[in-house]
């Protein structure tokens, strides 16, 4: 009995047995099915996404930066060029730990905190798997110190890269400005103008001047490299690459000897000087006082740098030929003379006595002459001459601001030149429509009076008072100014040559030109305003002094000598040399230099003996007389 | 007398099971030659771990059945003792103390556990045949449950989770009841949260990732992604042997052992995919066929525990790589790199043989 329940039982459970294992082959079918789905799906369905996936994991896209068009002045001497150099760079996506990488780096080359503070930023802004400078410009021992302990640091590599140069430092540094690490408003503008394919994030870009101006020209075309990667980041095989193409270069119409004389002759002055061959409208040279090193911009500026130069008082970023706006004072005359003479309100004979000051009809009004006392008999020439603020009062009186205005504007004045430099602003040139338009205000016959002087609402960039000046030396021809003369193909070498003619012409008569031409030459002759500094010039020089009033003084009679530095009156002036074919024109500005004659005129002889008859300099620029004190 | 002697080698191989599994040992070196960056070294390495483990595999198809049924339960408590010495005397390893020194080699005495569980199970349901009670069925589990908690404090939950599934096949084939299989489902299901929260983070991370990959592309999700790359664009007929960009240049991480799956996937496609798939599956098939004729219940039970194992192998493995299941460390059989796993399941397979020819010599 027993026995045969135990029997049945044993059945019963083999069958039972029997029955699980089938369930169980039932089951392990359905997960193989089950598989086999999910591999079919990735393999054949979603196998072009993984396909593309497998791809990009591979194939690394590498930019390769073109070489940057270099800068030359009008000689070949270069302003701007590229120099190869080793960097030690980490990659952070590489590292586990990033400070004992950098510790262990700093064993074998040194690493300062300058060095830190900019891997830091940089750090910051660009993503992990980028290669990030931590020192640049190694030198070969340290290169080959590194090299042999390569292998114990993974993550850091040393790579070859090209680095802006400016061999010239502080000379010509507004023109030529500087390049920098593209900032996030750099590169959407580049996207708005549809350019944003030849450049990468961390690329570097024009930021001022001609590096910015001509960015697009001194850049080039970006090649590409596909390079097969491993997952580690090691380039296994370039596949493919696409040779990027060079930057063209850029040949000057800036004289580089030139610019630092000029530079220099500026001694400790603030201020700006364009000198401009009249014959073309190329920019001889473009000075802007003070000046900055643009070497310390390519890499990343420091933050003492930056403090120093950005918050100093004498604004060395700021580019004076083109944002500094100043009255013209009396450089202003020429121009008023040749709009008497041709608007037939003075004739060359016409003269007036000179009390010394000018009462204006009406109202009664006072205007006073620069000398008490007056100049007696003044005509055309001698108001040239002495600067005669008397007779240019009546002159512009009898003129009127329209006439003012419209004859003077054809010079450019009060408004941009057009330059290949960006940032320029206009300056004024005041009208009746200014006034009501900025003031709400009608226009007096006071104000006209000022304005005849070059004071008043006159504003001008030196730029502007160079390219006048360069207008009336060639005749009324103009040109727009421009400092680069040729750009040079990189591929076929070939020039093209930037507006080689005039943009127009103002017309004057050549009995006119020579009236005031004559005049301006015998400004810097015994008995001119700038007698001084034209002594012994072996050219005939033609020049204008300038004076304008930094803060205006009511009654009181100015002394210079007892006021503060940067109250003083801003020294202009203006000059052309020959006269009777001018090769230069110029505009010099001179903050709070004083008086035109003392300050401005020297430079302008310094540099014209130096471009006529390569008469170098002997003695230094001159020195501020005192330094400001803190808070006056 | 060289018959003789191959006879003597070949009287406990089963013939089928033999053919299998030198197809996918082979198949299996191929691989790893690939995975490994055509590294003569680590393949070679392998073949010497494939001539122990042969031999053990020769070893067990040798042992008698009575004799394997009288071991089970001193193997079971060596085991046990062997888990518990790691608990107190073993040393870590990536942060787990998974190994035990023994002085003059190093084991991972949950390895053991895989076969031990399953036979000092079947032996159990032996012994009690035809008279098994519901409380049999409450001490088997306890058997079960046990090693499994002492592995997964390890902790290593691919290994618990197969010494776990060992078991409950074993439980399953004797003849657990429905409902209480029900009901531990149930129960299962409720414990869940708690069971979640028991989990370390970065086996809570894994089956998260699981769900989205992409969530964390570079760090927990990496493995699944790349895997799942890997097998994608290799397509139908795969890019080739020693072609595999992912596996080549590094991008498959783990690729020799736990990820060798997708290195041949990427190579030898779909095509490559459905062979491997019913390679496996004619072994398990084998199994079960075995398991299923085998003479008496220890044997039964023992063959089915067995087979059923190195089924989850394969599925958790292939889950894991096609991105169905989160990232456990369970090896391919017979194509991972790894020693001790390869031992593990060839002396299971020997096992089989063990049933499969010893049921001719045996009479019931």
């Amino acid at each position: 009995m027993r026995r045969s329940v135990e029997l049945r039982d044993h059945q019963r459970e083999l069958h039972l047995f029997q029955l699980r294992l089938a369930a169980v082959a039932a089951l392990v079918v359905v997960t193989f099915v089950v598989l086999f789905s999910r591999l079919f799906y990735l393999q054949v369905i979603q196998h072009d996404y993984y396909q593309l996936l497998a791809e990009q994991n591979r194939v690394n896209i590498v930019p390769v930066v073109p070489h940057r068009g270099v800068i030359l002045d009008r000689n070949g001497v270069t302003l701007a060029s590229n120099y190869a150099a080793y960097t030690l760079e980490i990659t952070p996506s590489q590292v586990d730990d990033l400070d004992g990488v950098i510790k262990e780096l700093s064993t074998l080359v040194e690493i300062t905190p300058k060095d830190l503070r900019r891997f830091e930023k940089l750090l910051e802004e660009e993503p992990d798997f980028s290669s990030i400078p931590i020192r640049t410009r190694l030198n070969d021992e340290e290169v080959a110190r590194f090299a042999v302990n390569r292998y114990r640091i993974p993550g850091v590599q040393i790579n070859a890269r090209l680095f802006r140069h400016y061999p010239n430092n502080e000379v010509a540094s507004h023109v030529v400005g500087y390049i920098g690490r593209m900032s996030e408003s750099d590169f959407a503008g580049l996207q708005n103008r549809g350019l944003a394919y030849n450049y990468t994030k961390s690329d570097y870009i024009g930021k001022v001047g001609l590096e910015q101006y001509y960015e697009q020209v001194l850049r080039g075309v970006t090649g590409y490299e596909h390079v097969e990667t491993d997952a580690n980041g090691h380039s296994i095989r370039t596949l493919r690459s696409i040779l990027p193409v060079s930057g063209n270069n850029l040949l000057l119409a800036i004289d580089a000897r030139l610019q630092q004389i000029a530079e220099v002759a500026f001694g400790d002055y603030r201020g700006s000087m364009v000198a401009i061959e009249p014959e073309t409208g190329g920019v001889l040279a473009l000075v802007s006082r003070p000046g900055f090193d643009p070497n310390l911009f390519v890499e990343g500026i420091d933050p003492e740098h930056w403090s120093a130069l950005n918050d100093s008082p004498d604004h060395p970023l700021n580019n004076r030929a083109l944002q500094g706006v100043y009255p013209p004072g009396s450089t202003f005359k020429p121009f008023m003379a040749l709009a008497g003479l041709e608007l037939g309100k003075r004739s060359p004979g016409y003269s007036i006595s000179d009390p010394g000051y000018f009462v204006l009809g009406g109202s009664g009004h006072v205007f006073r002459d620069w000398k008490a006392g007056g100049h007696g008999i003044v005509d055309m020439h001698k108001a040239i001459v002495e600067s005669c603020d008397t007779y240019f009062y009546g002159l512009a009186q009898e003129l009127g601001i329209d006439m003012i205005h419209d004859f003077i504007a054809q010079f450019g004045l009060g408004q941009r030149t057009g330059i290949d430099i960006a940032g320029e602003v206009g300056g004024l040139l005041p009208s009746r429509q200014w006034k009501e338009q900025r003031f709400n205000q009608r226009w007096f016959v006071g104000d006209t009076i000022s304005v005849g002087i070059g004071q008043g609402y006159n504003l001008v960039t030196p730029l502007q008072l160079a390219s006048a000046t360069a207008i009336l030396a060639n005749g009324g021809r103009i040109f727009r100014p421009h400092v680069v003369q040729h750009i040079q193909d990189s591929q076929t070498n070939e020039l093209e040559t930037i507006e080689p003619y005039p943009i127009g012409e103002v017309p004057l008569q050549p009995r006119h030109l020579d009236l005031v031409r004559d005049a301006m030459v015998d400004v810097t002759r015994p008995g001119g305003t700038a007698a001084w500094a034209g002594w012994g010039a072996k050219y005939s020089f033609a020049g204008k002094t300038g004076t304008a009033q930094v803060i205006g003084l009511k009654g009181q009679k100015y002394d210079e000598d007892a006021i503060d530095e940067r109250h003083r009156d801003h020294a202009l002036f203006i000059a052309f040399a020959p006269a009777e074919a001018p090769k230069i024109a110029l505009g010099i500005l001179v903050e709070n230099g004083g008086h035109g004659s003392s300050t401005a005129a020297p430079i302008a002889r310094k540099v014209i003996d130096y471009y006529l008859l390569g008469i170098e300099p002997k003695e230094p620029g001159p020195r501020r007389r005192d330094e400001e004190t803190e808070g006056d | 007398m060289i018959n003789r002697f191959l006879a003597f080698i070949g009287r406990h191989l089963d013939r089928q099971l033999m053919a299998l599994v030198t197809i996918l040992l082979a198949i299996g070196l191929l691989v790893l030659f690939s995975a490994s960056g055509g590294n003569v070294d680590r393949t070679s390495a392998h073949a010497v771990n494939i001539g122990i483990a042969v031999t053990i595999m020769w070893i067990a198809a040798n042992i008698p059945l009575h004799y394997l049924a009288s071991i089970a339960l001193p193997l079971y408590l060596v085991g046990l003792l062997l888990l518990i010495a790691v608990e107190l005397f073993g040393f870590e390893v990536n942060g787990a103390q998974r190994w035990l020194n023994l002085g003059f080699t190093s084991i991972q005495p949950s390895e053991l556990m895989k076969i031990a569980v399953p036979m000092m199970l079947a032996w159990y349901f032996d012994r009690y045949e035809a008279v098994l009670r519901f409380r049999n069925f409450v001490t088997a589990t306890i058997l079960v449950v046990i090693p499994v908690l002492l592995i997964s404090r390890q902790p290593d939950l691919g290994t618990a989770l197969l010494v776990a599934a060992a078991g409950f096949y074993v439980l399953f084939l004797a003849g657990l009841s429905m409902r209480l299989l029900l009901g531990t489902a149930l129960v299962g299901v409720a414990a869940l949260p708690f069971l979640w929260e028991s989990l370390h983070e970065y086996q809570k991370q894994r089956v998260l990732t699981l769900l989205d990959p992409m969530q964390d592309p570079l760090g927990a999700g990496y493995h699944t992604i790349q895997s799942s790359i890997a097998m994608g664009s290799g397509g139908v007929l795969g890019k080739g042997w020693l072609n595999g960009t992912q596996s080549q240049l590094e991008f498959l991480p783990e690729r020799s052992t736990d990820f060798i799956f997708a290195v041949y996937g990427e190579e030898f496609g779909l095509l490559g995919n459905v062979v491997l798939i019913v390679l496996f599956a004619l072994l398990i098939a084998r199994g079960l066929v075995i398991s299923a004729n085998a003479p008496t219940m220890f044997s039964r039970l023992l063959a089915g525990g067995v087979t059923l194992t190195f089924f989850t192998y394969v599925f958790v493995n292939m889950g894991m790589v096609g991105g169905l299941l989160p990232v456990v460390g369970v090896p391919l059989p017979l194509i991972s790199y790894g020693g001790t796993a390869l031992v593990t399941l060839l002396f299971g397979v020997g096992l089989l043989m063990s049933i499969r020819t010893n049921r001719r010599l045996v009479q019931t």
